[in-house]
């Protein structure tokens, strides 16, 4: 699914309780000097996050899975190629 | 003896002072009269006091004078005076417009077809049929819509001509087709455009405001003479059997007014909008993680939304209100909203850091140009600033 190293531990990174838009404040700063292929596991329960940590991977190039924990969102995030921006 | 309400502040109840510092509202949801239509409301102080529903002169007069109010309307609507209700709002004349289509329907079903990036009020109609998707850019897949009309127990079909938030236009023409096709009728939600845009004509019902144009904010209701309609429950006794009570026709001829002021210029006034909302995309497009949504070209002219990565929309727009320029924004960064705009949402757009800009009539908004030019100017402070507030300015 990803071309992540075996054995690396994803970054993990609780943005529960944050309003938008500090997790992905948040999300871009723990991704910055990671190489590509890193993966972040974000949780979040801002509502607007559920929208705004997949519209800054896709403006970043970054792949993102979303899945329901409870009472928040879990966000895998798998940094793309740095893009030129 | 009681003092009037407005007048000298030694004996008001209530003072009433203008903000006189120079300010650019690049903000038309709302705003102050045009300057005919205010001249007009205050004539039908003493014109149009009276209930038009009374049989004496003064309400028979009134009467008149709505019915002059309504045939306004029709008359760039391509309908009769008889097929135009005013309504106290826009929203209210898109409720009644859903209710007087699903009630004659009643009998084929009650299903509302609409899209994901449509007005709340018309979402929750629909509920808990779920909206069709939208793209990218917030248009309406016509394919699927046309799929979608020939499922069973479809009622209607409320579309917005185009994106009140984004400024995006549907392919009303191809949509009228479907519907025609599927014998559904289609309700045109033309709030975010009439007056300011090309007047639809692919609709069986039309809904728009006056407040665009410089009116006082009141809602257009116009039916087809062919489309049936009826608005249920007891006691609708106005506006053509769709309302409770007659709107107030000082109000109501305000807002004639500024139709009418508005129409000469109209075509002009779009060409000149649409150039400034671009400038205005220029910008924000230029500005590093600014991200500019809605269709560039196929759009309203007035309309323009963007997205800064890392920063709060309420805090972009208290700065810009801080220079003398307001705008609106649809992120959910505040205090009074607690989820963030369903357009943008939909369209897979940031919901942080928006704004919007819904560029007022020059009639109504002296000195647009410099506005614009002031907003242009600064945008890149602007937004650079809040990131500094947030500390993100390093990302």
């Amino acid at each position: 699914m990803s071309d992540l190293p075996a054995g690396a531990e994803p970054v993990e990174l609780d943005a529960r309780g944050l309003l938008c838009p500090q997790p992905v404040i948040r999300l871009a700063r723990a991704s910055r000097g990671l190489p590509p292929g890193s993966v972040l596991q974000v949780l979040a329960d801002d509502p607007a996050a559920r929208y705004d940590i997949p519209a800054w991977c896709r403006l970043k190039g970054h792949s993102v899975e979303l899945t329901e924990g409870i009472g928040h969102a879990v966000f895998r995030v798998v940094l793309g190629q740095p893009n030129s921006s | 003896m009681v003092g009037p309400l407005v007048c000298s502040p030694s004996t008001t109840v209530i003072t009433v002072s203008a903000n006189a510092s120079a300010r650019f509202r690049l903000d038309a949801a709302q705003g102050p009269l045009h300057p005919a239509a205010k001249a007009t409301l205050l004539a039908a102080l003493d014109a149009g006091w009276a209930d038009p529903a009374r049989l004496y002169s003064e309400g028979r007069r009134a009467g008149q004078l709505l019915q002059t109010a309504r045939a306004v309307f029709a008359e760039d609507l391509g309908v009769s005076a008889e097929s135009v209700s005013l309504h106290p709002s826009p929203a209210d004349a898109l409720a009644v417009g859903i209710a007087g289509l699903r009630h004659a329907r009643r009998r084929v079903g009650t299903r509302l077809l609409t899209s994901a990036a449509d007005q709340a009020l018309t979402l929750a109609a629909a509920d808990p049929e779920a909206p069709l998707p939208v793209d990218r850019a917030a248009k309406l897949d016509v394919e699927r819509f046309s799929a979608a009309t020939g499922q069973p127990g479809v009622a209607l079909a409320v579309i917005a001509a185009s994106n009140g938030e984004v400024g995006t236009r549907q392919p009303l023409d191809e949509l009228h087709r479907a519907c025609r096709e599927a014998g559904v009728p289609l309700l045109v939600d033309a709030t975010a455009g009439l007056g300011r845009d090309a007047t639809p004509a692919s609709w069986d019902v039309l809904v728009g405001g006056t407040a665009l144009v410089g009116g006082p904010p009141l809602g257009v209701l116009a039916v087809r003479p062919t489309v049936r309609f009826a608005v249920p429950g007891p006691g609708r006794e106005a506006e053509a059997r769709r309302t409770f009570t007659p709107p107030w026709v000082p109000l109501a001829l305000a807002a004639a007014e500024a139709w009418r002021q508005s129409r000469p210029s109209a075509e002009s006034d779009g060409e000149a909008a649409f150039r400034l909302v671009e400038q205005i995309r220029l910008a924000a497009a230029a500005v590093p993680d600014v991200e500019v949504v809605g269709d560039p070209v196929d759009r309203l002219p007035h309309v323009v939304t963007f997205s800064a990565l890392y920063a709060d929309g309420e805090a972009l727009v208290r700065a810009f209100d801080r220079r003398g320029i307001a705008v609106a924004s649809g992120s959910a960064c505040t205090s009074s909203t607690l989820e963030p705009s369903h357009v943008l949402a939909a369209m897979g757009a940031l919901t942080h850091g928006n704004v919007r800009v819904v560029l007022p009539l020059p009639a109504v908004q002296p000195d647009l140009d410099t506005g614009v030019a002031s907003m242009v100017a600064t945008l890149g402070e602007v937004v650079a600033e809040v990131r500094a507030e947030l500390g993100s300015s390093d990302l």
